[in-house]
């Protein structure tokens, strides 16, 4: 008896001493059930999983060219001793890998702002016009985007090489040949993702323009495309990825060891060290060429994706 | 735009008014607008797209001859119309190649190799990258590093991480260490096969996760608190309401991917090699055809493979819905067109069972 009395009487000078609010602060807490603990952890080891997974072999690739290039298929987990013999190798002069790199930069440079230039005014049109035939040039244009690079590149080949009589002129190892084929690619890819941008900004913008006397080739130059500057921005930088990143039409139609562009040249490094495959070298190249990219791609990462998911393409 | 335009042009100046109708600036004349601002792109792509597709299917018929000018004793030059040889030819059975599938042609050959990555990347992919993306979704906090890193393999280009693994698959690298294991990954084998499929999926189970994660967003919290209520375990909700409601956004992606994959080339090209049959694919072998200038052959194939796209892509679209275009406008325009069509076959049967339906509006 003596003992419940003593607690009652303790919890009576409990509830006197605490302060209401601390104890409505108390139970205003959801209760953490050992559940979602787990569940929270689980999170947390499910997202370094997807980040290990995505950065590992890319690691592997950093490690293997940081070291001497003698060790290229070593399996040391780290690079003993740290060497970047492999970055100058990349540059010696047999590789001629600065000129593929400066022809990397001019066929994607040249291809992003082309299709920029038509695709911004197709776009527009496309995600605000009204016209007839609207559903079949979408479909057209991502029809296009779908068809294998293969299937226009034989043609190609035979025109370029000078076989058709009505195409005397031979063009291989030149921009041109590089730069037009790349655009059946880069401009469906390009059209797509402006569309989608153009379709978030609100319609109002424009028919409060026009309703101020603005043309509607007025309220776009001055309203819409200050607006989507950032979409056209992250457009251009996946265009310019998506070409940098192109193999088979630059193989085809780059041969010239001077007129190589830098995924062709890292596929048919040979290096200074004879017949062995020089992975150094390879993969010091790789990094080489990635390395900006990463960079740009972390830097608007966020804009990029909101690109790539409203697009849906590549 | 029909409508739009239809309706303001029936708006017929009364009779008598001399005044010209006030012109609409917000909806007349946008075809001609929008004819000119398009025309430059669909130019283009006529003329680079186009323009050698129609090429390539006349390449199809037509054969280089190779042989010697009974007559002169010289090479034979030009061409010649083979009708569909270059197709037939593939079941012929002269250019028999031996790899993992047997003896087979070598057409038959990367055909299956083909078919085979597709299916196999693309379900891998896909279940990797849904998983990815349910596990980034329930992310409290890091989503910006993980969405760092799966943009990493996106942005390396397909040949260098094609090199970079064939460098951890080499006979003395750092998988066959893992593994405790010697196995021949890069030697024209099975295992390349499947060394070919790791490097895609690394490649792009990510960036479909990222897709889904997109669609997985738009669905509001509150039909989730609505399943928890009505006692819907973790399962039923995935199956009932979050694979339905991703559906169309994971629909696109995988068409997108299964499309890619189809023209695979450049994974195999630098990881295995040209002219390697157990991962030869359809690209590589047209590649090699056109290489050595047998357009003829080359085109053929290709063809083939450009035919067996349109047929995946006509699946996707027809039996799983996919949305591709995703234009509201076009959408609603061709809904409209569908409803008149059953009006009018309504209006065509009217002593028949649909006049009960409310849609119809037809009186009797």
């Amino acid at each position: 008896m003596s003992t419940t009395a003593a607690r009652t009487s303790l919890d009576e000078i409990a509830v006197q001493h605490h302060t209401t609010a601390e104890e409505i602060a108390q139970l205003n807490k959801p209760k953490r059930s050992a559940r979602s603990t787990v569940g929270k952890i689980a999170s947390y080891v499910g997202m370094a999983l997807i980040v290990i997974y995505c950065i590992l072999p890319f690691y592997w690739m950093v490690v293997s060219a940081l070291r001497t290039p003698d060790e290229g298929r070593s399996t040391e987990l780290l690079p003993s001793p740290v060497s970047f013999e492999n970055f100058v190798g990349v540059f010696a002069g047999n590789n001629n890998f600065m000129v593929s790199l400066g022809n990397s930069l001019i066929v994607s440079s040249v291809t992003t702002l082309l299709t920029l230039l038509f695709g911004i005014i197709a776009a527009y049109a496309l995600a605000r016009l009204r016209f007839r035939f609207k559903g079949i040039i979408l479909a057209i244009i991502i029809a296009t985007s779908m068809f294998p690079g293969i299937t226009l590149i034989i043609p190609l080949l035979k025109m370029f090489t000078g076989t058709y009589e009505w195409f005397p002129v031979n063009w291989m190892n030149t921009y041109q040949a590089l730069v037009l084929p790349s655009l059946s690619f880069a401009m469906p890819l390009c059209v797509w993702n402006l569309t989608a941008f153009f379709r978030q900004l609100p319609v109002e913008l424009e028919q409060a323009a026009m309703v101020d006397g603005c043309t509607p080739g007025q309220a776009f130059r001055k309203v819409i495309l200050p607006l989507a500057a950032p979409g056209v921005f992250t457009t251009a930088i996946i265009t310019f990825i998506a070409v940098w990143n192109e193999f088979i039409i630059a193989l085809t139609f780059g041969r010239d060891q001077d007129m190589q562009t830098a995924t062709v040249s890292i596929s048919k490094f040979t290096g200074q060290y004879g017949y062995d495959t020089p992975y150094g070298t390879i993969m010091a190249a790789g990094v080489v060429v990635t390395v900006p990219l990463l960079i740009a791609v972390l830097i608007f990462q966020r804009r990029i994706v909101a690109g790539l998911t409203a697009g849906g393409v590549k | 735009m029909a409508t739009v335009t239809e309706a303001s042009r029936a708006v017929q100046p009364p009779p008598g008014d001399t005044h010209k109708r006030k012109a609409n600036v917000l909806s007349d004349g946008q075809g001609k607008l929008a004819a000119f601002l398009i025309s430059p792109t669909m130019i283009v792509l006529v003329a680079i797209v186009g323009i050698p597709i129609l090429l390539s299917i006349r390449e199809a018929f037509f054969r280089e001859n190779e042989g010697i000018d009974p007559n002169t004793g010289l090479l034979q030059g030009g061409e010649e119309f083979v009708g569909l040889r270059n197709f037939t030819d593939i079941f012929a059975g002269t250019n028999n190649v031996t790899s993992t599938w047997g003896t087979l042609d070598r057409f038959i050959n990367a055909f299956i190799n083909t078919s085979l990555f597709t299916l196999v990347c693309v379900l891998i992919e896909t279940v990797l990258g849904v998983a990815m993306a349910l596990i980034m979704s329930k992310a409290f906090r890091g989503r910006g590093i993980v969405r760092a890193g799966i943009l990493v393999p996106w942005a390396i280009p397909t040949i260098v991480s094609a090199l970079m693994w064939k460098l951890i698959f080499d006979e003395a690298g750092i998988m066959n260490r893992i593994l405790g294991a010697q196995v021949l990954w890069l030697a024209d084998n099975f295992s390349s096969f499947w060394a070919v499929v790791i490097m895609d999926v690394w490649k792009t189970a990510p960036f479909i996760g990222l897709l889904v994660l997109a669609g997985l967003q738009t669905i509001p919290a509150e039909v989730y608190e609505a399943a928890k209520v009505d006692g819907a375990s973790v399962w039923q909700q995935f199956v009932r309401i979050t694979l339905p409601m991703v559906k169309p956004t994971l629909v696109v992606a995988v068409l997108f991917r299964t499309l890619d994959t189809l023209r695979i080339f450049d994974a195999p090209y630098a990881m295995i090699g040209p002219a390697k049959y157990s991962v030869e694919t359809l690209s590589m072998f047209a590649y090699e055809e056109a290489n050595a200038t047998r357009y003829g052959p080359a085109a053929a194939y290709s063809i083939v493979l450009f035919l067996y796209i349109v047929l995946v892509a006509f699946i996707f679209v027809k039996l799983l819905g996919a949305d591709v275009v995703g234009d509201e406008e076009s959408k609603a325009l061709r809904e409209q067109r569908r409803r008149k069509k059953a009006e009018g076959k309504l209006a065509g049967s009217r002593t028949g069972k649909q006049r009960t339906s409310i849609t119809s509006g037809g009186m009797p």
